[in-house]
């Protein structure tokens, strides 16, 4: 009888030094997560000053031009991104998955590109490049007479965001393609089904939720963008018209939470559409490996045909890239092709003056990437390992945050912590260290996925033979469990670190001082001004070199630790 | 699937499978050697052969998903060696099953009839047909994932029938199964395709399966065709130590032949000697083969050679007793039937074992 009642109070309330560490996290993810966003909703709906709900907000929102155009035109652009984004990345995907494809490695490399540079410091170098006095139309000018007005308004955004975010629906797309089984087609061709037909009635729909997430997410993260627009000058879009409202008129204007609430909405219905396009991936029930779609080979033409298109669009998304670097050593361009002369005084400034925003970053991201890790381990060790009660609500809570854009973040701490009174006097807010927490908190899921993979794949088996042998709950942790997740936790650090260095759309409402200032803050603030292009440049490109190397570190560990644990460690 | 009779309208003219001089190899690896199989019109053929040997490639061979370097392969008098996959009419069975997760049952079956452009009101009278045949016509509306192994199985096959092909081929159908339905659905493959009267191609590694259900099997190994026959046939007259070895269970001892004048005989060890009778041909480098039940262990009475031995390994196993013998350097195996009230043999007794005369296969590698 005794037994009877123990067992499912043990299976409820787990240990007390389990149930204490998730108290912790939940208050973390209280404090730093749910009260900013909820006080942020709050405000949206309650009148000024006296705390009344009320749409009135919302009816001043929906009766302002400016907002509703703004609204539009943030759908515009970020529709436009996802199809633009889509045109480069369906061949793309195609040609590599279809076809025995030499150059099917270079473009998968292209994966990593939207992480290792800030699309904001590729939109100068894209000016510079393809504007209206940029390099393309000068040479087009000279030769043909004409221009093309690639970078104005609208368009010039949604051409940065194409090139800078498309390998999202590429690298989705192309993981799909490959997962489709050769015998879903082999089937189709055996019962007469063959070319255009195959790919209309079975390849694309087995693709599709691929496509879908992928261009959710792209949707979503453009919507959601600050720090593009504002360097572009275009400031009819959502997220400016908030960080302009807040910085303008004042934190207790309505306006600009009632836009965080409208980026709010949308992200979580991209997320939703996304997640549900995932869901019926489970496609592949009960399918045994196959090795991916069929690949054949390419007729001569049909290979020089598939390098011109690989070519083109490849010179196009490293453009940025290259126009950075020569910005970064010229001393001046305008008006002409290339730059008039070079230079290396913009890196001796940088590294001179400007170190400051570099050390801040390495600090920041650190400090950011730490709690991470800290927090994520925990919380997959207690949704995969225990049994406490609310142990998924904290998984949701920290995989919320996902979906909470960065300028609503940004905006939530703002409120919430400038009444926050520090004992010299000062308000919260105006401390570096929430930057810091906002960057954690934005990089959590990210650093909680790496966590929970890696412990996933730890044989229970292997911790219930050292308590076996007397290790208790604590100390198994600490010898067997840390040391065997690693891999997947240094992953998550590097990963986690690598793109804090480069986010701008929370930190820009944080940063009271140029002095507490990262490095994308420094950046986007040089690149205000011609003279500041050069350094700003610099600054670019370090930033890049930084989250390049994370990316290839945290690609060997994660390579390295899994041939190292391989055969021992699975089920 | 119900014991109907089948509807005249799934029922087609049967036609033979002739598979000639087929060579094939994958990056300079080669997978099928100089390949020669016919199939009977109507016959109930097996692959059989350990992984590796070749029978999947030679089945999608076939299909059109393999091309050969050289051979061909007839559907009838038809050589469909350059026909594309989607112009061959082979119905193939995945192993997979390959069924469209993004489509129900019933769209998975019609799929074929639409391809072929049948009209639509008689693709919906068919393919409730090939579902009742196989007894799901109640889980049409059905997603695949939604159903169970057996009944996966079931809607691939009915939607492979359905449009009515010359050639039913079916790689490992059974393999994802579990064992008890594996029986069932063997017995109903087989009741199908009698009534039917489809030629079936089914490749397998189980020689269980393969006895059961087929009329004659291939037995394929390192790409080579080893021997044809009827199942019988191949376990009772094995042509090599490959083809006996893989079906059942078999003895295998080595030696060497010794003439001496008109008398031939085996020498397995020094002082161990079978005489063999002067009707058995023996090939160069034979090994002396046989069936554990068709020795037997103690008794001296009747026919066929005795030689002197030690049990060291008993395994009960109801029906029968297991013996393991060693024989000179050689262990054997050696089955006995058991009878209530049967003493057994201990082991580490020395025994003899008699082994009958017209059993004994002398066969080379």
């Amino acid at each position: 009888m005794t037994l009877a009642v123990a067992r499912p109070l043990a299976r409820l309330f787990a240990s007390p030094g389990q149930a204490a560490l998730g108290c912790v996290i939940a208050l973390f993810l209280l404090l730093f997560l749910v009260v900013p966003v909820t006080t942020v909703i709050y405000v949206a709906f309650t009148e000024k000053g006296t705390g009344v709900f009320t749409l009135v907000n919302f009816v001043d929102f929906v009766r302002t031009d400016l907002f509703v155009n703004a609204f539009w035109n943030s759908v515009y652009v970020s529709s436009a991104t996802v199809a633009l984004a889509s045109a480069f990345a369906l061949p793309l995907a195609y040609i590599t998955t279809r076809f025995d494809f030499r150059g099917a490695l270079l473009i998968q490399t292209l994966g990593f590109l939207p992480l290792i540079m800030p699309p904001f410091a590729g939109a100068v170098a894209m000016q510079l490049l393809f504007g209206r006095n940029g390099t393309i139309n000068l040479l087009l000018d000279e030769f043909f007479g004409f221009k093309i007005p690639l970078m104005e308004g609208l368009n010039g955004v949604v051409f940065v965001q194409a090139v800078h975010y498309f390998p999202f629906i590429l690298v989705n797309l192309s993981a799909a393609l490959r997962n489709i089984d050769r015998s879903m087609e082999e089937a189709a061709q055996n019962l007469g089904c063959s070319g255009f037909r195959l790919f209309r009635r079975v390849v694309f729909p087995l693709a599709l939720p691929g496509y879908v997430a992928g261009a959710s997410l792209v949707f979503v993260k453009v919507f959601d963008d600050l720090a593009t627009p504002l360097l572009l000058n275009v400031k009819e879009l959502l997220p400016p018209q908030a960080y302009l409202r807040i910085t303008s008129i004042g934190i207790a204007d309505p306006m600009g939470y009632v836009i965080a609430v409208v980026l709010i909405v949308v992200s979580v219905l991209a997320m939703w559409a996304s997640a549900l396009a995932l869901r019926s991936n489970d496609y592949s029930t009960g399918q045994r490996g196959g090795g991916g779609l069929a690949k054949r080979s390419l007729r001569p033409w049909e290979n020089a045909v598939a390098y011109v298109i690989i070519g083109l669009i490849l010179a196009l998304v490293l453009t940025p890239h290259l126009g950075l670097l020569l910005l970064s050593v010229a001393t001046v361009w305008s008006f002409s092709p290339l730059p008039d002369a070079y230079t290396t005084a913009h890196y001796a400034r940088v590294f001179g003056e400007s170190s400051i925003y570099i050390k801040n970053t390495l600090i920041y991201s650190s400090l950011a990437a730490f709690i991470d890790v800290l927090v994520g381990g925990a919380i997959a060790y207690l949704i995969v390992r225990t049994k406490l009660i609310g142990r998924q609500g904290l998984n949701w809570a920290a995989s919320a945050a996902l979906a909470v854009p960065g300028v609503v973040l940004g905006i939530g701490y703002l409120r919430t912590f400038y009444n926050v009174q520090l004992p010299d006097g000062r308000p919260l807010a105006t401390l570096w260290i929430v930057i810091v927490l906002a960057l954690a908190i934005r990089r959590l899921p990210y650093a909680l996925h790496a966590c929970h993979a890696a412990l996933e794949q730890i044989s229970v088996s292997l911790e219930e033979a050292a308590e076996n042998l007397g290790a208790t709950k604590m100390r198994t942790v600490r010898r067997i469990v840390v040391p065997l997740m690693t891999g997947g936790i240094l992953a998550g650090f590097i990963s986690s670190f690598a793109t804090a260095a480069v986010e701008l759309s929370a930190t820009l409402m944080l940063v009271q001082s140029s002095s507490d200032a990262p490095l994308a803050y420094g950046l986007y603030v040089l690149m205000q001004s011609p003279a500041g292009r050069g350094p700003g440049a610099a600054l670019g490109v370090i930033a890049v070199v930084l989250v390049a190397t994370c990316a290839l570190l945290s690609h060997l560990v994660i390579e390295r630790s899994q041939r190292a644990m391989g055969a021992v460690v699975r089920r | 699937m119900s014991p109907t009779a089948a509807s005249p309208s799934l029922r087609s003219r049967a036609v033979g499978v002739r598979v000639a001089d087929v060579n094939l190899a994958y990056d300079s690896t080669p997978v099928l050697k100089n390949v020669n199989v016919a199939i009977e019109p109507g016959e109930f053929f097996a692959f059989l052969g350990p992984s590796g040997s070749g029978k999947t490639t030679l089945l999608r061979f076939i299909a059109g998903f393999a091309q050969a370097d050289t051979g061909s392969v007839f559907v009838g008098t038809k050589d469909i060696t350059h026909l594309p996959p989607w112009k061959r009419d082979v119905g193939m069975v995945f192993q997979s099953y390959a069924l469209w997760p993004h489509m129900t049952v019933r769209r998975n079956v019609a799929f074929g009839l639409e391809e072929h452009k049948v009209p639509r009101a008689e693709i919906h009278a068919r393919v409730a047909k090939a579902l009742e045949l196989v007894g799901l016509g109640h889980l049409a509306d059905r997603r695949p994932s939604q159903l169970s192994g057996g009944q996966q199985q079931r809607v691939a096959l009915a939607r492979t029938i359905v449009v009515q092909p010359k050639v039913l081929l079916l790689d490992e159908p059974l393999s994802n199964l579990d064992a008890k339905l594996r029986v069932q659905v063997r017995r109903e493959l087989r009741d199908l395709q009698r009534r039917l009267g489809l030629t079936t191609v089914f490749v397998t590694h189980d020689q269980e399966e393969a006895n059961t259900i087929c009329d004659r099997i291939a037995v394929l190994s390192d790409g080579v065709i080893q021997q044809v026959g009827a199942p019988m046939e191949l376990y009772q007259r094995p042509k090599n130590l490959f083809v006996a070895n893989f079906l059942g269970t078999a003895n295998i001892l080595d030696g060497r032949v010794l003439i001496e004048g008109a008398s031939r005989a085996f020498d397995l060890a020094p002082g161990l000697r079978l005489p063999i009778p002067p009707s058995a041909t023996v090939p160069a480098n034979a090994k002396l083969v046989f069936r554990p039940q068709d020795a037997s262990i103690g008794s001296t009475a009747g026919g066929g050679t005795s030689v002197p031995g030690t049990t060291i390994y008993r395994e009960f196993l109801g029906s029968i007793v297991r013996y393991k013998v060693r024989i000179g350097a050689a262990e054997i195996i050696v089955d006995a039937p058991f009878r209530t009230g049967d003493e057994l043999h201990e082991p580490g007794q020395p025994v003899t074992v008699r082994i009958s005369q017209e059993s004994v296969l002398w066969l080379s590698p």
